[in-house]
């Protein structure tokens, strides 16, 4: 049986994790709404470029000269995994069901006798992945230093993907991420992002005719890079949001398991007390007698 | 006068929402204007200034990268990189001029050399226009 002293001991122990969790998700609920707002002003951006790019793609499909970024290498045997996940822990199953996800499309890939390789934003993927693919992933790209994530840090992972598809490292690459609804809400996602894949529309309500300058298919060779920048920005947004989201959540559970756990305990140190109380009550009562 | 809608977007966030009377882009291959009414055109955009006229006093953004679409909505300008000319710090420019000229160092090829090249020319542009402090806009 546990001394009064020990269940004493217990009982702020639990109190102190119950403040530090209740603090992080004071904090995570701060940072989700910036998150949030970031992401949400990302958003015309990317749709303007993907319409726009929808646009000029339809014009060119089927030519035998559309770019590589388009069209694709021709073959699907080798795909990048490009697998965005956080830096931290403490959130949930955030980034266990992004890694899952990915392993999962891993697994079925080589089940059909494909090529798979790994680049990983975000640590904590990464030691998820690296168990079980140890040789396939092919750098870790670390965002921990970087504050709030700019267009920047896309742009450096962008270029990334790029030299590799330019040194014929891949065919096909996904994306991975998780997608922000809401608070309680963060759906894991792939996306298919080389060959760049684009929402199919109708083609009666087609948009003005446009003027091009310089040529349709200059522009879609300048704009197609930038498009996989902005797609992993945009990524990277919703990503940053569902994690604060998810970090939110898993700590208003943990304040209120500790509560629980509390709870319980103070109950045992009473009941302790008092059978303590009336042990000692008994002894002396019986000691009296016996004189 | 007639009123153009007018946006210009970086991919952080919406820079600049409006009614405006004249917007001058710098194209890939030349700056246009563009005033309400415009047909409806889609160009690339170089590094380079771009003005907004409406009342007052003209208003001038930093844009790089990404293109400018005129529908007949109005015109919407997406641009990887869009600043106010008055809060871009010397030192960052200073280094995009220096990454390209790298990039100049390093390009393969005429066709990417030549890029890199009118990259880093447009670049030293506006950093000169910057200098002289919109005394005498390029082209104007």
């Amino acid at each position: 049986m546990a001394s009064l002293k020990d269940l004493r001991n217990r009982i702020a122990s639990v109190k102190a994790t119950q403040k530090i969790t209740k603090a992080m998700q004071m904090v995570a609920a701060a940072k989700l709404r910036r998150a949030q707002q970031a992401a949400e002003a990302a958003r015309p951006y990317a749709e303007r470029m993907e319409t726009v790019l929808g646009n000029l793609a339809a014009g060119i499909v089927g030519n035998s000269q559309a770019p590589v970024l388009l069209a694709g290498t021709g073959k699907t045997q080798t795909h990048l995994l490009l697998v965005c996940t956080g830096e931290r822990g403490l959130c949930g199953a955030f980034n266990s069901s992004i890694a899952r996800m990915a392993r999962d499309r891993a697994q079925l890939l080589l089940a059909e006798g494909k090529e798979v390789k790994i680049l990983c934003v975000g640590r904590k993927g990464a030691e998820q992945l690296r168990r079980v693919y140890p040789d396939r992933i092919l750098e870790v790209v670390d965002l921990r230093a970087v504050r709030t994530i700019g267009f920047k840090e896309a742009h450096e992972i962008s270029s990334k993907v790029l030299k590799l598809l330019n040194a014929g490292a891949f065919d096909v690459c996904t994306l991975f991420y998780s997608n922000f609804k809401s608070v309680i809400q963060q759906v894991p996602t792939a996306q298919q992002i080389i060959p760049a894949t684009f929402p199919e529309r109708d083609s009666a309500e087609a948009g003005p005719v446009y003027e091009y300058e310089p040529t349709e298919e200059e522009i879609l060779a300048d704009l197609l890079p930038r498009n996989i920048a902005v797609q992993i920005f945009r990524a990277l947004l919703e990503n940053q949001a569902s994690f604060y989201g998810s970090q939110m959540s898993a700590m208003d559970n943990a304040t209120r398991n500790a509560g629980d756990m509390i709870k319980k305990q103070t109950l045992t140190y009473n009941r302790t007390r008092q059978a303590m109380i009336t042990k000692e009550l008994i002894e002396i009562i019986s000691g009296a007698e016996a004189l | 006068m007639a009123r153009l809608s007018f946006e210009l977007v970086s991919p952080e966030r919406l820079v600049f929402s409006g009614a405006v009377t004249e917007v001058i882009v710098p194209g890939a291959e030349g700056e246009f204007g563009v005033l309400a009414g415009h047909a409806p055109f889609i160009g690339t955009l170089k590094p380079g200034i771009l003005t907004i006229k409406a009342e007052g006093a003209p208003k001038r953004y930093f844009v790089r990268g990404g293109f400018a679409e005129v529908n007949t909505g109005g015109l919407t300008i997406l641009a990887e990189e869009a600043k106010a000319v008055e809060e871009i710090e010397p030192a960052a420019l200073r280094q995009q001029i220096a990454d390209a000229k790298e990039d100049v160092a390093d390009a393969q090829g005429d066709d990417a050399l030549q890029r890199a090249e009118r990259h880093l020319a447009d670049l030293e542009q506006v950093a000169e226009a910057l200098e002289r402090g919109f005394a005498a806009p390029a082209g104007h």
